[in-house]
């Protein structure tokens, strides 16, 4: 059934414009059977989280390429914690070097999909890690 | 030809066959990374038509197929042009000239996304970001900094920048009347192609009309103050790195390119004053022969575009010139050395498809920007096949191949037919607006990843010959305070110049920017009285608004 479907939210943070990688894979999340929303390009993190609380979505996925990913990925799991939506879990991609996935990981960022990630290993890893977030 | 055809039969019927009953071809279908069928053999067949002057042309000569000059690379090589910028001014200031000692020929600069998107680094959406894709520019003096030491009636300098490129000209040219350089003596290009970024690259401010607007006005005051200035890159580079195929890389930017013309002769500029300081910029992927005939094909399209179709009249204006970059796309972070064999296939290709100057990228890129050694490294990928691999001898070598004039026509003939279903819309600025290319260029890069999942397309490293615990690379770490130090920097700048001036200055600029007055020489007057480049991208963003990409996927 269609409300059964988790929503996820694809977003685009910062000024970077490749919007290659986020498009793809939110394709593909779609075909996967997922409810997707693009939110566009150029978003701030303010952006970003009012839309994940007002789509009430279960899950966002943020693509950066353009080295900022340090202070988005936390930015963004800080202002959802601060709209009481820490239950959204927050995942994504882009170019990322190795030595800064601790941090991040320890900013609260479910998961990191770094060059060379498949379509198939991304829609797998969000069907066995992110669980609506209805009713609770 | 009717014998040869018999020839041709009697061997498929006969011997060919046998072997292929014996033991069958690896493949079904055979295609260039652009899913372009590629036969098994290419003949005199492939050619019937073919004639030498009309279709080729000796090297200098229309429709300039080999090449858009008489001597080619035995006369002068391909500029050798690393895209370079991190950081401080003062930082990229170093690399640059690093580059040059290690031989490099010419500029090219990277800035960071604030100033590709028209904010400074004080601005509160440049957060997190300040100098880590490219150098910080926020006023005259990062761009005095930026050039320290160099003499730019010297060095010819390329900078990619589009929404602001204006600005970043009259940086330039006030960098250089500092330097006490004659305006006539500057060469260089402003990427300053606002089209592609709609299409792909995405790095817009205002909405298509007025960005173009911004562009006549800075072709018109180059062309009558700066004549050595290449005002306009066109650009397919970043159309492919968003995930085109070859021939909507070619058709997408030759239409932007006719666009660019029109509106040029709209605002009542004659086609040969500033068709031949228009110039072009396209990828090198990973297809040799597809990449060659693309190059060769794009010449030959645009000599008759500007020929037949504009009535130009200078052979200059008909010529194609055009940078190449190596495709950033095909990079693996996966045994990141192999990138180094990549980007010298690529590299060869460009040369073989005659470039006029060339970018190689860095091992590392998949990863971060580059470190000074693999930046070297890619430089000497360029130098060694300038002066080891005598590719550079002779002049288009691959010409009459069969297989690289079928290639070529073939490439041509689909290039035309998105072009013509492009002026069927309207032209470019309507297909945009239509979202026509951003849709044709969604699909195929769609494609392409299904392609991958699927290894009909293999990517070493990734879906083939993988290797597990990979051990890492040392990389580029731009480091935080570099945005502190910048924020102080141009707080510090802002508030020591003189206030009344500035805002007069900015003040006249929105009045020309309102009316039709060119605007570059109040965008001249901002600049020399360090007017912030967000400051006066403000001015824009008030008079002409903001562009939002709609969110289709």
């Amino acid at each position: 059934m269609a409300e059964d479907k988790l929503r996820i939210l694809v977003a685009k943070p910062g000024l970077d414009g490749h919007d290659r990688g986020a498009k793809v894979v939110a394709r593909a999340l779609r075909d996967a059977g997922f409810e997707v929303i693009y939110t566009g390009l150029h978003q701030t993190p303010e952006m970003i989280v009012s839309a994940a609380v007002d789509e009430d979505v279960d899950a966002v996925s943020l693509s950066v390429l353009s080295g900022a990913h340090m202070f988005l990925f936390p930015e963004v799991i800080k202002q959802l914690a601060e709209k009481g939506a820490s239950d959204i879990k927050v995942f994504g991609g882009g170019i990322i070097p190795e030595e800064d996935l601790p941090k991040l990981y320890e900013s609260g960022v479910a998961k990191i999909f770094t060059p060379g990630a498949t379509l198939s290993e991304i829609t797998t890893w969000v069907r066995d890690n992110i669980k609506s977030t209805k009713g609770k | 030809m009717s014998d040869l055809k018999e020839k041709y039969k009697k061997w498929e019927d006969t011997q060919l066959k046998k072997t292929l009953e014996k033991k069958p071809e690896r493949k079904q279908k055979f295609s260039t990374l652009s899913d372009h069928v590629i036969e098994r053999l290419y003949t005199e067949l492939n050619l019937k038509d073919f004639d030498y002057a009309r279709d080729l042309g000796d090297p200098g000569e229309y429709p300039f197929t080999r090449g858009v000059h008489e001597t080619m690379y035995r006369g002068k090589l391909w500029t050798m042009r690393l895209f370079a910028g991190f950081g401080t001014a003062k930082d990229s200031n170093k690399r640059f000239h690093y580059l040059l000692e290690q031989g490099q020929t010419g500029l090219s600069v990277a800035f960071h996304m604030p100033t590709i998107m028209g904010y400074d680094s004080d601005h509160p959406r440049s957060k997190g970001e300040v100098g880590k894709t490219g150098v910080s520019i926020d006023t005259l003096e990062d761009m005095e900094t930026l050039f320290k030491g160099i003499p730019l009636g010297e060095v010819t300098t390329s900078m990619t920048i589009n929404a602001p490129a204006t600005i970043l000209f009259a940086m330039y040219l006030a960098v250089a009347e500092k330097q006490g350089v004659d305006w006539k003596k500057i060469r260089g290009t402003t990427q300053n192609d606002i089209l592609k970024e709609y299409i792909a690259q995405k790095s817009w401010i205002y909405p298509p009309k007025p960005s173009m607007r911004l562009i006549t006005d800075m072709m018109a005051y180059a062309s009558e103050h700066v004549p050595g200035w290449n005002t306009i890159s066109i650009s397919g580079y970043h159309i492919r790195e968003a995930g085109s195929t070859a021939v909507q890389e070619l058709a997408f930017t030759l239409a932007d390119g006719i666009a660019y013309v029109e509106a040029g002769i709209k605002t009542g500029l004659d086609v040969d004053t500033f068709a031949p300081r228009l110039s072009f910029f396209f990828n090198s992927h990973n297809d040799f022969f597809e990449e060659i005939a693309k190059m060769r094909a794009a010449r030959r399209i645009w000599a008759k575009v500007m020929k037949e179709r504009f009535k130009a009249k200078n052979p200059k204006s008909w010529m194609l010139r055009f940078h190449t970059q190596t495709a950033g796309c095909s990079l693996t972070a996966q045994q990141p050395y192999n990138n180094v064999i990549r980007t010298t296939v690529q590299a060869l290709a460009a040369v073989m498809g005659g470039t006029q100057s060339l970018h190689t990228n860095s091992l590392d890129e998949t990863l971060s920007l580059p470190t000074e050694e693999t930046a070297t490294i890619a430089l000497r990928t360029q130098q060694i096949i300038a002066e080891e691999s005598g590719v550079a001898a002779t002049i288009d070598p691959l010409a009459g191949s069969y297989f690289i004039e079928t290639l070529t026509n073939e490439i041509e003939n689909e290039a035309m037919d998105y072009i013509q279903r492009i002026d069927d819309m309207g032209g470019m600025v309507d297909a945009i607006e239509n979202g026509f290319p951003q849709r044709e260029v969604g699909n195929s890069s769609y494609r392409y990843q299904q392609q991958v999942e699927k290894k009909e397309k293999i990517i070493v490293g990734i879906n083939k010959y993988i290797v597990e615990n990979e051990k890492p690379i040392p990389t580029l770490y731009v480091d935080e305070k570099v945005e502190q130090e910048q924020i102080e920097n141009v707080k510090r700048i802002k508030s020591q110049r003189d206030q009344a001036k500035v805002k007069m200055y900015l003040e006249e600029l929105k009045s020309a920017a309102k009316g039709s007055d060119n605007v570059m020489p109040h965008i001249l007057n901002c600049v020399r009285a360090y007017g912030s480049l967000g400051e006066i991208c403000d001015v824009f963003r008030d008079v002409f608004g903001e562009y939002h990409d709609p969110k289709w996927l």
